[in-house]
């Protein structure tokens, strides 16, 4: 299948992440992701979102807007919100030999996709985070 | 996520199942800060676990850290794989104790 199998808008909110991650697996499946690339992407989107949730919006209330398409062999995925612009200098993955706590997500997400990139945002505040990934099932 | 406490030869055993992720993982937190500040051994069984995100992963790291500062054992048991990838991607396999059952995991023979 090709298009988009997702596009929709969710509650940033920790309660939300369950539900995302049941769209996006069903989603990635729709465009022929395998069991682990399958997983993958759902890791790589509930950590992207979770730093929306944490260092975007800081716990206030707000929502995402999560677009899963696919475009020849890759799948992008596309979340938008309303936060404040964050500077991508600033959202940096941790070097894992470092034993802390934090910084994990934004690892996980580069070192699960093929590309992480900070777009600037379709109107004039939010941000829009574009990841993609090569779909093995799509050759 | 289901978190359920209880004591086994002389140690903590806290087994998780389900999803461990951001709505759960300050609780999850909690529980392993103030079980590994007493120095008592503490054992994390993972086998029911079917998702851990890094907010799962970061409650594990802080008592790996506290139970170190306190000279306290802390291990994970029984890994289940949707844990165990996560845990590699991490490539936290390596820093943590783990062993293939809670015995193991309390101080007998490790992986």
């Amino acid at each position: 299948m090709d298009g988009v199998a997702l596009d929709q808008a969710f509650a940033a909110a920790p309660e939300s992440l369950s539900t995302v991650r049941r769209h996006v697996a069903e989603a990635a499946r729709q465009l022929g992701c395998g069991g682990d690339d399958a997983a993958d992407v759902v890791l790589a989107v509930d950590e992207a979102l979770q730093n929306i949730i944490r260092h975007g919006y800081q716990g206030e209330p707000g929502e995402v807007g999560i677009r899963i398409e696919a475009d020849g062999t890759r799948l992008i995925v596309t979340l938008t919100d309303s936060a404040p612009t964050v500077d991508p200098e600033r959202v940096r993955p941790r070097d894992l030999d470092d034993l802390r706590p934090g910084g994990l997500g934004t690892r996980f997400m580069r070192d699960i996709m093929d590309e992480v990139a900070f777009l600037p945002p379709y109107s004039g505040t939010g941000n829009r985070l574009r990841m993609t990934k090569h779909i093995r099932g799509r050759g | 996520m289901k978190l359920d406490r209880r004591e086994q030869n002389g140690a903590i055993v806290v087994a998780l199942a389900g999803e461990v992720d951001l709505a759960h993982s300050p609780a999850l937190r909690k529980v392993l800060m103030d079980e590994t500040l007493s120095g008592r051994t503490v054992v994390v069984d993972l086998s029911g676990v079917e998702y851990i995100d890094s907010s799962g992963i970061a409650a594990l790291v802080e008592g790996y850290q506290m139970a170190k500062q306190k000279s306290g054992r802390f291990a994970l048991a029984a890994v289940s794989a949707p844990a165990a990838r996560v845990l590699k991607l991490a490539r936290l396999d390596q820093v943590f104790i783990i062993g293939d059952d809670i015995e193991a995991a309390i101080g007998g023979s490790l992986v």
